[in-house]
């Protein structure tokens, strides 16, 4: 017998959700509103690949930064105002060459430095590529336009813990003697996770 | 808890949906949602280890079918039901219709007793360990032996931190694993590093 007394509701759309929680809050005085319109000009704004590509540019043209930021990279990027949230409590720069690429993801939610290299891209928390680039890098680099030599050592850095991860990117060498301005326009998001070369 | 969130390595997606100079972002309900979720953990209301176990425990279907921003909004309204700061009957009055939540938490536990220090070079073996509550452990690395290459400053041990036991702070340690010893027979060559708690980890033979 079908339950004829069940209410069936439907699922609240995931817009009417947020608004739901927004209103919920301020209903308690806790203020959300203003403090989400800030932290929507952080999210938009501030957390910005153009921080990690300063980073990369005055790694290319400062070597003795270049050594500070492989050692230290919180330490490092505070000498360019930059700056981590603190449960991130380490971010290792890795450094790519002819040989080595290094490549970054999250298979368990989707990390990363995210103050450095911007907010993760849509592609990195959907689920094609955090069960695979663990397991097949080769192949997904090549399906996202990176056709890598067979000499080249692929290095997955899966961000399992509070460490953080920012991929220092070869420079191209056409761009040697660059001022460093220019340079930092040619780093990408990408290249800092390490799914694209420059 | 071996759940669906525990996606390195599974078989079967195919090719990434990849465009250069991809959005974070399609709408202005997932930068509010992102927005949320931070003003909860910025006034203390639950950790980034809560955050993320909460979306761990949502039902495998809802969380395969939920795009990342859906998860971070259930996990959020899951976390101010489950402390107190609103009911569930509230939120789907306030929206007007089901506001699914994640299931309840199952039990955690705190630090291992018995932990020992690194350094890089080391050959070690992550432990067998199977637990309910939240873990930082892929389940791909369970049981396997690699190297470590790094040490992280301590933080939380988020089996823990994840549930309102007493986390002592311990090390990181990135661990370089070789993809062939992870899935034997069944994987590109690549070197795969993690970043492994202590707690996770014993000295190789």
């Amino acid at each position: 017998m079908p339950d004829h007394d069940r209410v069936i509701q439907r699922t609240a759309t995931v817009e009417q959700r947020v608004e739901a929680i927004q209103t919920a809050l301020d209903a308690r005085g806790m203020n959300a509103t203003e403090a989400v319109e800030e932290l929507d000009h952080l999210a938009q704004e501030e957390w910005n690949p153009k921080n990690g590509a300063r980073v990369v540019a005055r790694a290319w043209v400062d070597p003795p930064f270049r050594e500070r930021l492989l050692a230290n990279g919180r330490a490092a990027v505070a000498e360019l105002g930059l700056s981590l949230p603190k449960h991130h409590r380490h971010l290792v720069v890795l450094e790519n060459t002819a040989t080595v690429q290094n490549v970054i993801c999250c298979t368990l939610c989707s990390c990363t430095a995210f103050t450095i290299i911007g907010l993760p891209p849509d592609w990195y928390k959907d689920l094609e590529y955090r069960s695979r680039v663990v397991r097949e890098a080769r192949t997904v680099l090549r399906e996202m336009g990176l056709d890598l030599l067979p000499e080249v050592e692929i290095r997955v850095w899966d961000t399992t813990a509070d460490t953080r991860y920012m991929v220092l990117p070869a420079q191209p060498p056409e761009t040697i003697g660059w001022p460093e301005e220019r340079l930092a326009e040619i780093v990408t998001r990408d290249s800092m996770i390490g799914v694209a070369r420059l | 808890m071996d759940g669906m969130h525990d996606m390195g390595g599974r078989q079967g997606f195919g090719a990434v949906r990849y465009t250069q100079n991809a959005q974070a972002f399609h709408a202005d309900w997932e930068v509010r949602a992102n927005s949320l979720y931070a003003f909860a953990v910025r006034r203390g209301i639950f950790n980034m280890d809560e955050y993320r176990h909460a979306i761990e425990r949502m039902e495998p279907r809802h969380y395969l079918a939920a795009s990342y921003y859906e998860r971070s909004l259930t996990s959020l309204a899951t976390l101010l039901v489950e402390k107190g700061v609103v009911t569930h009957e509230e939120l789907e009055q306030r929206a007007r219709g089901q506001f699914p939540l994640a299931a309840p938490s199952a039990p955690g536990r705190t630090n291992a007793a018995a932990r020992q220090h690194f350094q890089p070079g080391n050959r070690v073996r992550v432990r067998t360990d199977h637990v309910p509550g939240h873990i930082r452990m892929p389940g791909y690395i369970r049981g396997k032996t690699g190297v470590v290459v790094g040490v992280s400053p301590a933080y939380p041990f988020p089996d823990a931190h994840a549930h309102a036991l007493k986390a002592d702070d311990e090390p990181t340690y990135d661990v370089r694993f070789r993809s062939e010893d992870l899935w034997p027979n069944s994987a590109e060559s690549a070197l795969v590093h993690v970043g492994v708690f202590q707690s996770y980890l014993e000295p190789a033979l």
